[in-house]
């Protein structure tokens, strides 16, 4: 059964992409869509006292103004999880559509209808808003202090969410004789997705309900939540969901769908599209989740853990999203990754007057491994031990069973990573020779697995829906509630569905791949590195349902018994003697046209998944230091990675190319400033912003160990995130080995490392030392 | 300020046109408006992302930070354009596909038109230098791997050399 599966076919949508023809939701729109702009508030913290809009209705072209003071008073949630049904477990409604209570700059005060953009743009600028300003905090641990500013008076000391857990008894555990303690704080910055099409919808009215063609990989989840945010039926929502430009988790939340929504039945269902700026984008969309991570390890000086504590602080922003989940899903990982029997963790997530975060490629994970694995290199130095030696030997054995999750680690996929990812860099030689370098520009090489598990179960719902169809051609036409994101997963579905059914190519699978929440299964989108995983499981339950049907057709024709046909390469076989029957085609159209039984075979599923699979991997880096310069340059890297059989090794590769340049930018380069003084973000742009180019790279090397996964329909588990998450440690790890510096804080900028180097005496200062 | 229309006649691929534009209008806008040229991607509207980018004369330029009325005369070429009149796809639409260098696709028309006009110079460019010409891009998909390599092999293919990689 793997006639497509395995293969690095072409993309499904790659001739539309390469030709201009695929179409975004903006190539969607009607050119006679009237354009909204946000007005956005110019203080962190504070009231609306009044809007004046006097001015701003006098520019032509305008059609509508609404303000904060108009909206509906319903507070709805954001974040892209499935729904529970249990209240408990229901994400937190902390949003209006617009807000009179200003969380931070940038946040939605009013918005402006208009003819044409430049009106929409005039108006917006011509709105003066007054505020009551209040004092703001930016950073958790500050935002948690007594006295603080509150932003939300649910939550008085701002704390989100805290949760802990504990194993063994910490405080006896550390009264052991002989233990050394290495008590460090990590910190990693904002960082933003930066997905090339901005989020962008339109919505307008039909047949009573309002429709919203939005870029985004969650449509029935936005669906619910324009629904619950209008405080209309759910049923009355339909979404659609073209191409898009690239989501990375920020799509992964409702962001102006609901608003877009309401604003088009202000002006009597007329299409109004909301197209957000580049710089609006950075601010109002979603961030990922600055941390500060304190680590404290007890350990033998054999190199085993006696005691470990973690303390995570999650700079949340504004308003909920994703809320906890993230910082829980890397706290998770602490006990996870270096077994220990004696465990302390705490993680808070904290609301501050900054940009809301949201879910971004590694979900928590990319934060928490720089910590966990800068952290394991400073041990190692404290001890005088190899740190790869040290990870060999403390890292999750095989045989692993978590208790919440079930995972098991069935193989010895670390040892198997780090193994191909020495020998291509040549790891071990090279760490040595570079230990003990003298002059201004400095060779290093650092390694760091991660830990991630695909999907979400069993902290929340996870299913997935699939339809086929077949047509007169035999080939079939293919649904799934999981979305195409730019990830390549409907060429997957493709060769998946082509070899469960027995068609011979995967070009005779069609995917649908605009999504309408009218017409595709009911799914949950693409997040969590599920979709190949989840939709493996309805993929090859329905496709064996079609097929069955069709051998029940087949027997129908030929009287041979269903049991003893096949479907190969498109053709119905004879088992018994391989003789061929008759092409699929041809029962196809029978079916379709036959006067005496004629029948559209379809088939569709749901299957509920009731696992998860840890898929791990390592990257290893090598730098090049100048030091008087502080300036870090990536000279060779990889990243290995198990994530199970693949479906399509040349997607795969490029999955993994684009997470390890995510990773050496935020290892060194990216970074969403705020200015302390007022809030306001200072580099919400691409030429300040500093998404690394084509020419910030050396050659990215991926490769991989395929481990079949037995939890999964197709042996396959997550691999859309992973990428991303060992990168920045590696390369920290890399800079410790040229340099004899830890540097605990992302992104390794010149400035930070100009820090770094003054403290540690690689660079001598005169200046900088007077001033001290 | 009233609105101010001017009319331009251009050459979009191929095609002699002639539209009336407000003089506010950038490329970017009259290519998709007027023409319904939806390859030409808007990601930040400041010349930063390079999505926009269409050939003029011959060289690559973000549309949207060209005025709509300076197309007056010139030739102008967008990705809707590059395919032959049969449907065939030129070689660099090819080996876009061929060495997977398209995820999301949503950068893809300004890079294979910018390739165009490094391909069509005809000069074997170091890495650096290709590196450097194909900089003001930005993709957040693929790590820019794929894409580079597709532009090298299709100018080693070009130059009739073989492709040290190959």
């Amino acid at each position: 059964m793997s006639r497509n599966i395995g293969k690095s076919v072409a993309r499904v949508d790659a001739f539309d992409k390469v030709t201009g023809r695929a179409k975004y939701t903006d190539d969607r729109c009607d050119r006679g869509a009237l354009v909204a702009r946000v007005v956005r508030s110019t203080i962190a913290h504070g009231y609306v006292k009044s809007v004046d809009v006097s001015q701003a209705e006098k520019i032509p072209g305008v059609v509508k103004i609404v303000t904060c003071f108009d909206v509906p008073d319903i507070k709805f949630p954001t974040a892209g999880h499935p729904w529970s049904v249990e209240e408990a477990h229901q994400d937190v409604a902390d949003r209006r559509l617009l807000n009179r209570h200003v969380r931070y700059w940038g946040d939605d005060v009013a918005a402006v209808v208009a003819e044409d953009e430049v009106a929409a743009a005039q108006a917006a600028r011509a709105i003066k808003v007054e505020y009551e300003t209040l004092p703001f905090v930016l950073d958790p641990i500050e935002a948690m202090q007594p006295g603080a500013p509150v932003l939300h008076k649910e939550y008085p000391d701002n704390v989100l969410k805290h949760t802990s857990s504990r194993s063994g008894d910490y405080a006896a555990a550390i009264q052991e004789p002989g233990l050394i303690c290495v008590d460090k704080w990590y910190e990693v910055p904002t960082v933003q997705h930066c997905h090339i099409e901005n989020h962008i919808c339109f919505a307008y009215g039909e047949n009573g309900r309002i429709v919203v063609v939005t870029s985004t990989q969650i449509p029935h989840i936005v669906r619910r939540t324009v629904g619950q945010a209008l405080g209309i039926p759910w049923g009355n929502v339909q979404i659609i969901k073209p191409y898009i430009g690239g989501g990375f988790g920020n799509k992964q939340d409702t962001l102006y769908e609901p608003l877009c929504a309401w604003l088009s039945l202000q002006v009597g269902g007329r299409t109004v599209k909301l197209d957000i700026p580049r710089e609006d984008t950075f601010v109002s969309n979603r961030v990922r989740h600055a941390q500060k991570i304190h680590i404290i390890s007890w350990v033998r000086p054999d190199g085993t853990y006696a005691a470990r504590k973690l303390e995570l602080y999650s700079n949340q922003g504004a308003y909920a999203s994703h809320g906890h989940s993230i910082a829980a899903k890397g706290m998770g990982a602490f006990p996870q990754m270096y077994p220990c029997p004696n465990v302390e963790c705490d993680s808070y997530t904290v609301y501050t007057n900054r940009s809301t975060a949201g879910a971004m490629r590694g979900y928590g994970i990319p934060q928490v491994m720089f910590a966990f694995e800068s952290h394991t290199e400073d041990v190692c130095r404290r001890l005088g031990m190899d740190s790869l030696a040290f990870r060999r030997k403390n890292l999750m054995p095989v045989g692993y069973v978590d208790s919440f999750s079930k995972n098991e680690n069935y193989f010895d996929t670390f040892n198997q990573c780090f193994d191909k990812a020495i020998a291509y860099m040549d790891y071990e030689r090279k760490h040595r020779e570079y230990e003990n370098q003298t002059g201004p520009v400095r060779k290093g090489i650092g390694i760091a697995p991660f830990w991630y598990n695909t999907a979400v179960w069993p902290i929340s719902l996870e299913h997935s829906s699939c339809r086929m169809v077949l047509n007169q051609d035999g080939s079939i036409q293919l649904q799934v509630g999981e979305t195409e994101i730019g990830q390549g997963a409907d060429t997957a579905y493709a060769q998946m569905a082509a070899d469960v059914i027995g068609l011979k190519d995967y070009t005779d699978v069609h995917v649908q791949s605009c999504q309408d929440t009218d017409v595709t299964p009911f799914g949950l989108g693409a997040y969590a590195s599920r979709q190949t995983y989840t939709a493996g499981f309805s993929i090859r339950q329905t496709g064996l349902i079609l097929k069955d049907k069709i051998l029940e057709y087949a027997n129908e024709m030929t009287r041979v018994a269903k049991y003893d046909l096949d479907i190969v390469d498109s053709q119905i076989v004879r088992v018994t003697d391989g003789r061929v029957l008759m092409p699929l085609s041809q029962l196809a159209t029978e079916a379709f046209y036959s006067l005496t039984h004629s029948v559209h075979i379809t088939a569709e599923s749901t299957y509920q998944i009731k696992n998860n699979a840890y898929s791990f991997g390592c990257c290893c880096a090598e730098v090049e230091v100048d030091i008087p310069l502080c300036k870090v340059k990536v000279t060779k890297i990889i990243n290995v990675h198990d994530c199970g059989r693949l479906i399509n090794p040349a997607l795969a590769a490029a999955q993994v190319h684009g997470g390890m340049s995510m990773g050496i930018g935020y290892a060194l380069s990216e970074q969403l400033l705020f200015d302390p003084k007022t809030g306001r973000p200072l580099n919400n742009n691409l030429l300040d912003y500093k998404l690394s180019t084509v020419m910030d790279h050396p050659h990215l090397e991926a490769q991989f160990v395929e481990n079949y996964e037995p939890t999964s329909a197709f042996g396959t588990k997550a691999l859309g995130e992973p990428p991303a998450c060992p990168v920045a440690p590696a390369i920290r790890n890399a800079i410790l080995n040229a340099t004899g510096v830890e540097v605990d804080q992302a992104p390794m900028t010149p400035h930070v490392l100009y820090r770094r180097f003054c403290e540690e005496g690689l660079i001598h200062d005169s200046w900088r030392e007077e001033e001290q | 300020m009233a609105k101010q229309f001017k009319e331009v006649h251009f050459n979009l691929n191929g095609r002699d046109v002639t539209t009336v534009v407000d003089v506010r209008a950038s490329l970017t806008d009259m290519l998709r408006g007027d023409f319904r040229m939806t390859s030409v991607k808007k990601g930040c509207e400041v010349g930063e992302c390079g999505a926009c980018t269409v050939l003029i004369d011959g060289e690559a330029f973000n549309s949207c930070i060209y005025l709509a009325v300076w197309a007056e005369g010139k030739q102008i070429l967008t990705l809707e354009g590059l395919m032959g009149p049969n449907g065939e796809l030129s070689d660099i639409q090819k080996a876009f596909i061929d060495e997977t260098a398209v995820q999301c696709g949503f950068c893809t028309p300004g890079f294979i038109l910018t390739a165009t006009e490094i391909l069509n110079a005809g000069v074997e460019y170091t890495d650096d230098e290709l590196r450097k010409l194909l900089s003001g891009h930005l993709c957040r998909c693929t790590g820019y791997e794929n894409i580079f390599r597709a532009v090298k092999k299709t100018m080693y293919q070009r130059l009739g050399k073989p492709w040290p990689e190959g």
